[in-house]
């Protein structure tokens, strides 16, 4: 792989989502600082288009990180988001666009542990794919 | 509403790729409504061809423009510029949108980004199902108000066939009978006697067996002196 370091965009829900942040923040260990994140209200708000923006501008890979599914603070906010996850990455699929770029994942404001492993594993899929380019990210 | 479905990606990459100049044209009415093919549905479709093209080393421009009916004239003309900058429309609107604009400017290729599919009804969100044909004679008022053509499977004017089992129909067993429904309709309605009565044989030239069908409102025509009014201010 390149020198380049990878470029991982993080949207995450404003609750769970960024207390669970907070929380790995303050650990000891240490996250990748390549990831880019985004705090938004609820996943619910993130649209598929959001994802593919972020693909488009440059994102090697995209995680979504929203409330445990049955402690949404919206009640069912996190589900819109792993629906609308789950869309985009059968759109991506039909591109020829390796699919595993895009995942979403839950936690609970305590998961600081959680979002370590999310982060390094974005970052695995990222550098194993590197950038959307011809011939480029094979993963088969 | 006219329920429509976006084609595969790979076969509107397909129809695209020859060309350098993409348009991609959606419509703010029913596809919108049914998700495929208002204003998200394409400016995700353009993001999603413009990664495509990346991996695949194209180059090629891809615009997306939403109109409010792409099957009315004086709404494609908003774009009309643009249409004739490409070398190709990608329509995302119902076929009608579709041919409309390639009716409008014949020497252009326009394309059919959606499968349109149905006259349907919302039933709930993300769930469409078709009720009605357009068979050009409607005979619901005879049927509880549950059209016999396009629910049943084998549209029987005279229902049920001997597979109803159930309330499901023997084609597939997870819809609905129509002559199931049919019959509970007009027991709630106490008209079941509409049950015994016997429906002819149907006049199918007024559906598209007929062949292509224009309807025509003489009163809301213009006469050729209007018309030509209409041109000078055009
Ligand atoms: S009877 Fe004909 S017009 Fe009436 S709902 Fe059925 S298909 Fe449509
Ligand atoms: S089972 Fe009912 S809906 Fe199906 S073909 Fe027979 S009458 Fe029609």
């Amino acid at each position: 792989m390149s020198e380049r370091r990878p470029k991982i965009v993080g949207f995450c829900c404003e609750k769970h989502g960024m207390d669970c942040v907070t929380l790995a923040a303050r650990s000891e260990r240490q996250y990748d600082s390549s990831v880019r994140l985004i705090q938004v209200p609820c996943t619910g708000r993130v649209d598929g288009i959001h994802i593919l923006e972020a693909l488009e501008n440059g994102a090697d890979s995209v995680f979504v990180l929203g409330c445990l599914e049955k402690n949404c603070y919206y009640d069912t906010g996190s589900i819109e988001g792993r629906k609308r996850v789950e869309y985009v990455k059968g759109m991506l699929a039909e591109t020829g666009i390796e699919p595993e770029r895009v995942e979403m994942f839950n936690a609970s404001s305590s998961m600081a542990w959680k979002f370590h492993d999310i982060v390094s594993s974005m970052k695995d899929v990222a550098e194993r794919l590197g950038p959307i380019r011809p011939g480029g990210g094979d993963s088969e | 509403m006219i329920v429509a479905k976006r084609k595969p990606l790979d076969e509107i990459a397909e129809m695209i790729a020859p060309y350098e100049k993409v348009a991609i044209i959606g419509c703010r009415s029913c596809v919108a409504i049914c998700l495929a093919g208002g204003e998200k549905e394409v400016k995700m479709l353009v993001s999603a061809m413009k990664l495509k093209n990346r991996k695949d080393g194209r180059e090629q421009s891809l615009d997306g423009f939403v109109l409010e009916r792409q099957c009315e004239k004086e709404w494609v003309k908003e774009v009309e510029e643009k249409i004739l900058d490409s070398d190709i429309v990608l329509s995302m609107s119902c076929s009608l949108g579709t041919q409309t604009i390639g009716d409008m400017y014949p020497h252009r290729i326009v394309v059919p980004g959606l499968n349109t599919a149905i006259f349907g009804v919302p039933e709930e969100q993300g769930l469409w199902s078709e009720k009605c044909l357009g068979c050009g004679d409607c005979i619901i008022d005879t049927t509880g108000g549950i059209c016999p053509i396009a629910r049943c499977a084998k549209s029987m004017l005279n229902g049920p066939c001997g597979g109803s089992s159930d309330g499901h129909c023997e084609v597939n067993l997870d819809i609905e009978c129509a002559w199931y429904a049919i019959h509970e309709r007009l027991k709630l309605q106490n008209r079941l006697e509409l049950m015994e009565y016997v429906r002819p044989p149907k006049n199918w030239s007024t559906s598209h067996s007929g062949g292509r069908r224009i309807i025509v409102r003489e009163d809301a025509k213009l006469t050729p002196h209007q018309k030509r009014g209409q041109e000078v201010l055009e």
